[in-house]
Order: structure tokens, then C-alpha cells, then sequence
């Protein structure tokens, strides 16, 4: 029994069942093409994270943000800067207490090279409802490059706590024809 | 020492108990169960409050509500109870005394002191930081300090269980190897051992920070080694719940392993392959290279899956082999149908190994890869696989073996059996349930720890789908379920400890039955004559719903925006 010591002293002599040793090669094939399709997917697949990433002061970020808010703003909707960036542009998007700054004009089928920072916590960039969920960290510059590929309206949520306003951090991406 | 040990024989399983460490088991088990009520009650008001229509608590009791649901079940329920397991599966189950009693009540101790400071520091509602407490979000100096003596107390438990296996060696208490049991407690013990290091190396540098003498602690790194710490320690769960499953299914049927060698194996590839560094709860942060995630996911995770996927076979395999050598033979199941149901022990093991693969581990494994997890990480889907794992699985099993526990250690008949009998299923649903709704709400988007999934204050709207909202309020249902199977497992358990029928000496509890012998069982439970084609028909349901939520998942995934 598996609660007194196994009867045959030298039970590492003892035979595998056939049907175990089946389930264990079946089992470690499944493993093995769980693991290639990790690579597969970074070149046939259109959905990887490039892991390109800085560090920086939130302060420097907080800057670049309002570099491209100066530049770029078309409106103002709620109190937010609406920005429209032109098409390929490096832009900017900084998670803060309690709001996502600022609000994203993007266009259809365009790439950008999206940088993500917080200025205090941690928060969580969960744009909806495509559902992108990727992690902001203070001082660190998070890029990647993203191609909206349908219009409308979108709402990023904050999914990692970030202090008692958490519900309170939705922000807006709109993607335009 | 050894001269002034006192032990008895256990009339049911004729086992040779140590007093002193039965002592131990005793008071570990009884603090477990008392944090398991409270830090479940906290589970019920978090899901009430997630529930839309009832959205009962406010912002600020929420947030504390969770922090303290997340410490006192995932912490200080599963590892007071573990530290009962090393005991029992030490001393117990070796006949051996117990290495350094005096130490080990000082482990109990720290333990105790730890987790009641962490509790009265989160309830004084100025530490709701989660159990994470990823920073730069600050809690007070206690809560760490709850968290680093409880911590300390445990890895004194630890080494109380390496030492009691020498002591049984030296004093010759058993013959040949360490029973399978045993040798799945050591490999909880020895991954517990690197856990507890993980820990200290953040959790030190991050008290002294709360206190002010350090001035900055980098968030990334912070995550990465929590994590070391946080994910082995779910390995810690795992070896000692399937050790669990093992012991079960040999105290109630006389089950042997199909082969000791596989088995083994199996929980040592939980040890060499502990994935490093825990990458997958890193797989969307930045400062991370694709080759790193890559290897650490799938190189050291999915040899530590095939060890799950392993044990999820040789377990129901074993069982089966038993009962078909008792002449259940007809069919492909007759030897699972006529399994004792009304036996809690055996229902509770039996819904605790079937959810915890096809819950737990498939969206484990799901999730943990590489460009998945950008669907999936920090919504609710998280919490859903982890109840999978860590309460429809762990906590299930613990249950479950409470039931042999209370008549053989605490030496009481059982109370209320009917309600015993139902109280696995209750509680079996209910967290099935809420692990499933909530992986279905993830799956919507729906955003985990947070108060409000209407939004109603804040300055932009956004709306979830309306299916999200039925998800949330069936997860409410499942909650109030599995609260109810959770206050019936507490009401038979603590009404059997104190108001139970004492047992005379050498009386044998009506409950459990003696189990049969093993040598009903041929030699080795795979000896040539016992085919198992029942598990062999759960293993390839399981194998196939496994593959095609894989790549149902890769479907979702290529979906959304094009990124790189
Ligand atoms: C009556 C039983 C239980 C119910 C109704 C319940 C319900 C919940 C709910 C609704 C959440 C919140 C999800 C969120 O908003 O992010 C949660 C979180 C959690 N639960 Fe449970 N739970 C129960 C038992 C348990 C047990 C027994 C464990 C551990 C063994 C556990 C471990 C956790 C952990 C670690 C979290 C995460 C906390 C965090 O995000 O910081 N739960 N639970
Ligand atoms: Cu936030
Ligand atoms: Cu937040």
C-alpha cells in the first residue's frame, strides 16, 4: 500500500505496466508540442509580445506622454485630451491613479508602437472588449506594436489593484476608419 | 529522549502512534480549520459583493475582505494543515517518535503568533495590498512581519520532518523504503524548504522598506522572486495533496501503487523541474526575453504537468486494479460505480482528483502559455483556474482526509454522517462552480480583484457583455454553495473533535472501516492480470478535452489585434 513500505524491497526492479508506459510517452509528446508551438506561433502566428523594454523615470515618461498630447490633440472629451498620432508613430499611453492618460484616437489597419508606464503602482492594461491584457510597471517602458484591426470604440479597464480608486480606472481607445 | 516517548497502537490501521505527535497533528489541524472558516467566510463576502445584484460590501471593506480571503485560506489554512501531514506522514506512518517535539511546538507557535498579527493588521484596514502586496503598493511593517514569523515556524516543520525521517531510519522503525506517502511529504517538505528562502529573500528587504531603512524596491524584481516563492508553493499543495490522494485510496481500499517506480518518479519531477523562477505569472511584464519565458514555461513546467498527468492516472489506476481484484469486474466501470460514495474520505479524494485535472490543471496549463496568457492575465479567468486547483483540489482533499483523521487521530466517532456524506458533493459543486464561472467571465474580459465591474463612478463608461453578468451572478450562487458545504465540513468537524463520543482505549471507531489487505491485492498492483480499462477510458477523456481547449484557446488568441 502507498501508506507502508512498498512490499518488494527492491522496488525499482519491479516492471512497468504497458498502459503506463503508454500514458507517460503519450504525455511527454503533448509536452513537447506544447513547447513548439510556443515558436511556431512567434513566426507563423500574429499575436506576440516583442518584449522590447526600458527603463525610465516616470517623470521622463510622464514628459513623453505630454509631448504627444501637446502635439496631437483633436479634442477633449470628459476632461481627457483626445490625441490622434499620426499613423505609424511611437505613442504613449501612461496608467496612473486613478485614469489611463490619454485617451487614443487610432486609425483602422494602422501600426503603432504603443509605450506603456505607470507613474506610481502597478496597474493592468486590459483593453476590452478584444480582451489585451498586458501588466504596467513604474519605471519601466513597455513597447509593442499593435494594428487595430476593427473600428469602434474600446474601454481599457485596470485589472491589477492598484489602490482603493482600482474601479475607477477605465480609459478609451477609439479606432477610426 | 526515545526512552520517555509514549505511543499507542491504532486499532484500526494497527499503526504505531507517537503521542507527542499526535499532539501535533491535533493542535495543526484545529488552527487550520479555524482559519479555513474564517478566510472562507472573507471568500463568501468578496463573491457576494462580486455578485451584481448584491454587491454587498463597500469599496473599502472589499478590497480588505479579499486580502484577507487570499492570506488566511492560500496561507495559513493549506500550511497549518501540510505541517499536520508532515507529522502524520512522518511519525504515523513510519512508527517512528517524533524528532525534537519542543521544536516543532515552537514552529506551531510562530506559526500561530504570525498569522494572527497578518489578520489584526489587515483588519485595522490600512494594509489592503492583496496577499501579493506587489509594491510599490505599501502595507504596514506588521503585515510582512505576520507573514515572515509564520513563515519561519513552517520551515521549522520542515526540518522537525527531516529529522523524524532520520530518527525512523536510525532506530530501524521500518522496513526497506519509505512508503509512497512519506515520500510524497518529503518532496513537499523539500520544495517548502526553497519556498521559504524565496520568501525571506523578498519579504525581508520589503518589511525593512515598509519600516523605511530601504529606499526603493524595484517592482520587477519584487514580482519576479514573490513569485518563486508563490508558485513552488502551490507545487508544496500539489505534492501533498496527491500524496493524499494515495493515502485514500490505500485506507479505504487497500490500494497499491501500479508501480512504485513511476510513482516516485513522478513526485521527483516535481522537485527537478519546480519551474524557474515561476515565469508564468511574468509572461506580459516587461524585461523579459521570449527564449526565457519559452524555456521556463515549458521546459520546467510541462515535465512538472507530466508528473500531474501521471498521478492522475497511476491514482485511479490503483484504485481500479483493487477493486477489480475484489471481483468488480463488470465492464468498464462496475469498479467505479460501486466505489463507496457515502464514504466523505473517498468522495471528497474522488471529485478532488477529477476537478483539479480538468479544472485546475488544463486551464493551468492553458494559461501558463507564453501568448495566451496576453487573453487571459489578471482577469478573472485567474482566480478561476486557481480554485480549481488550490480548493477544488487541495483544500477538497484535505477535507477529505479529515475524515479519517477526526475517529483515528482525535480518537472521536464522527458526528452528523449524513451530513458528512453530502457535505463533499456541496462543497464539490460549489467550487466546481465557481471555478468555471469565473474562468467564463475572464474570458468576457472581466477584470479580477476589483469592486465594480459596472463602473458606475468613474469619469469614462465602459460596459462588460451581458453574459459577464450572468456569469458573475452564477458565480455568486456557486458561492453561497460552496459556503454551505464549507460550513457543514466545519460543523461535523469541530462538532466530532469536541463533542464526538470519546473512544475507548483500543476501540475501533465505527467509521472508517478497516481497510482491506493489501494482500488481497497481488504484488505489485500492475502485476500482469490487471488490466484497467476504466481508467485508461477516464485518461483519454481528459487527454482530449485537454488538446482541444489547447487550441480552442490559440483560436481565441489569433483573434484579437495583430501585436508583436
Ligand atoms: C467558500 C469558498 C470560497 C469562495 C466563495 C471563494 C471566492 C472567491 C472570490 C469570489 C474571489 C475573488 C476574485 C477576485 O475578485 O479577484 C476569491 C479570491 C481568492 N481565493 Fe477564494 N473562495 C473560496 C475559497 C477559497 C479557498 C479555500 C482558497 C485557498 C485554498 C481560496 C483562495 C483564493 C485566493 C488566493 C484568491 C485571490 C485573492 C487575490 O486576488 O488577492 N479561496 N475567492
Ligand atoms: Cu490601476
Ligand atoms: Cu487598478
Amino acid at each position: 500500500m502507498a501508506i507502508t513500505p512498498p512490499s518488494e524491497r527492491i522496488w525499482w526492479k519491479e516492471p512497468i505496466a504497458k498502459i503506463e508506459l503508454s500514458w507517460i510517452i503519450i504525455a511527454f509528446t503533448w509536452g513537447l508540442i506544447m513547447f513548439f508551438m510556443m515558436i511556431y506561433w512567434h513566426g507563423a502566428g500574429e499575436q506576440n509580445l516583442s518584449n522590447e523594454a526600458y527603463k525610465i523615470k516616470p517623470e521622463r515618461f510622464a514628459e513623453h506622454t505630454q509631448e504627444m498630447i501637446d502635439a496631437y490633440t483633436v479634442r477633449n472629451e470628459s476632461g481627457f485630451p483626445v490625441v490622434h498620432p499620426p499613423a505609424g508613430d511611437d505613442i504613449y499611453l501612461t496608467g496612473r491613479l486613478y485614469n489611463w492618460w490619454p485617451i487614443l484616437e487610432l486609425e483602422k489597419d494602422q501600426t503603432y508602437r504603443l509605450h506603456l508606464s505607470s507613474t506610481d503602482v502597478q496597474h493592468g492594461f486590459s483593453l476590452q472588449p478584444v480582451n489585451i491584457n498586458v501588466q504596467v510597471h513604474p519605471g519601466y517602458d513597455l513597447v509593442f506594436t499593435i494594428k487595430p484591426d476593427r473600428a469602434g470604440e474600446y474601454g481599457i479597464v485596470c485589472n491589477e489593484f492598484c489602490g482603493i480608486g482600482h474601479h475607477l480606472m477605465v480609459g478609451k481607445i477609439y479606432v477610426v476608419e | 529522549m526515545s526512552n520517555n516517548t509514549e505511543f499507542r497502537t491504532c486499532p484500526t490501521t494497527g499503526l504505531k502512534v507517537d503521542l507527542a505527535a499526535e499532539k501535533l497533528i491535533k493542535v495543526n489541524a484545529v488552527a487550520a480549520v479555524v482559519f479555513l472558516a474564517i478566510g472562507g467566510l472573507f471568500g463568501l463576502l468578496v463573491a457576494l459583493t462580486r455578485w451584481p445584484e448584491v454587491h454587498l460590501l463597500p469599496a473599502d471593506f472589499f478590497y480588505l475582505a479579499l486580502t484577507a480571503h487570499g492570506l488566511d485560506v492560500l496561507l495559513v489554512w493549506i500550511i497549518f494543515f501540510e505541517m499536520a501531514v508532515l507529522y502524520f506522514a512522518s511519525a504515523v506512518l513510519l512508527g517512528s517518535r517524533l524528532a525534537a517535539p519542543k521544536f516543532a511546538w515552537a514552529g506551531f507557535v510562530l506559526m500561530l503568533v504570525g498569522a494572527v498579527i497578518t489578520n489584526i493588521v489587515v483588519l485595522q484596514g490600512k494594509s489592503s495590498v492583496m496577499f501579493t502586496s506587489y509594491v510599490p503598493l505599501k502595507a504596514e511593517p506588521g503585515f510582512y512581519l505576520g507573514i515572515i514569523l509564520f513563515a519561519v515556524g513552517a520551515l521549522i516543520g520542515c526540518f522537525v520532518f527531516f529529522a523524524t525521517l532520520v530518527v525512523a531510519r536510525q532506530e530501524r522503525t521500518y522496513q526497506g523504503s519509505i512508503p509512497l506517502v512519506t515520500f510524497g511529504a518529503m518532496t513537499a517538505a523539500i520544495i517548502a524548504v526553497f519556498t521559504i528562502a524565496s520568501g525571506a529573500i523578498i519579504l525581508i528587504p520589503t518589511l525593512l522598506w515598509s519600516l523605511g531603512y530601504v529606499a526603493n524596491i524595484d517592482p520587477i524584481l519584487y514580482k519576479t522572486i514573490w513569485w518563486a516563492m508563490g508558485h513552488s508553493s502551490q507545487q508544496i499543495n500539489v505534492a501533498a495533496h496527491v500524496s493524499i490522494w494515495y493515502a485514500i485510496a490505500a485506507m479505504t481500499f487497500g490500494a497499491k501503487p501500479l508501480s512504485e517506480k513511476v510513482s516516485r518518479m513522478a513526485f521527483l519531477m516535481y522537485i527537478l523541474f519546480l519551474q524557474i523562477a515561476s515565469a508564468h505569472h511574468m509572461l506580459v511584464e516587461p524585461g523579459f526575453s521570449s527564449e526565457w519565458k519559452i524555456f521556463n514555461t515549458s521546459y520546467a513546467m510541462y515535465l512538472a504537468v507530466l508528473g500531474s498527468m501521471v498521478h492522475g492516472m497511476t491514482v485511479p489506476g490503483s484504485i481500479e486494479a483493487a477493486q477489480r481484484s475484489r471481483g468488480l469486474n463488470k465492464g468498464m466501470f462496475e469498479w467505479l460505480r460501486k466505489a463507496p460514495w457515502g464514504n466523505p474520505a473517498f468522495a471528497g479524494m474522488f471529485m478532488s482528483l477529477v476537478f483539479f485535472g480538468f479544472i485546475g490543471g488544463i486551464s493551468g496549463v492553458v494559461m501558463g502559455t507564453e501568448q495566451i496568457n496576453l487573453i487571459m492575465h489578471n482577469t478573472l479567468y485567474v482566480p478561476g483556474h486557481f480554485h480549481g486547483t488550490v480548493v477544488a483540489g487541495t483544500t477538497l482533499a484535505f477535507m477529505a482526509i479529515t475524515y479519517y483523521l477526526v475517529p483515528l487521530i482525535f480518537r472521536r466517532e464522527l458526528m452528523f454522517m449524513k451530513l458528512a456524506k453530502l457535505q463533499p458533493y456541496v462543497f464539490g459543486i460549489g467550487v466546481a462552480g465557481i471555478s468555471v464561472f469565473m474562468m467564463g467571465a475572464g474570458t468576457l474580459g472581466v477584470s479580477r480583484r476589483h469592486w465594480d465591474m459596472q463602473f458606475a463612478d468613474a469619469v469614462l463608461p465602459f460596459d462588460y457583455p451581458s453574459a459577464a453578468f450572468l456569469m458573475m451572478g452564477l458565480n455568486g450562487m456557486s458561492a453561497v454553495l460552496a459556503a454551505v458545504g464549507g460550513i457543514m465540513f466545519v460543523v461535523v468537524v469541530v462538532g466530532s473533535v469536541f463533542f464526538g463520543r470519546k473512544l475507548e482505549k483500543d476501540e475501533k471507531p465505527s467509521y472508517p472501516e478497516v481497510p482491506p489487505q493489501s494482500a488481497a491485492v497481488a504484488q505489485h498492483g500492475s502485476a500482469e492480470s490487471l488490466k484497467i480499462p476504466g481508467t485508461t477510458m477516464l485518461v483519454a477523456i481528459f487527454f482530449i478535452a485537454f488538446v482541444l481547449y489547447y487550441f480552442v484557446n490559440w483560436k481565441y488568441l489569433s483573434e484579437i489585434w495583430p501585436l508583436s
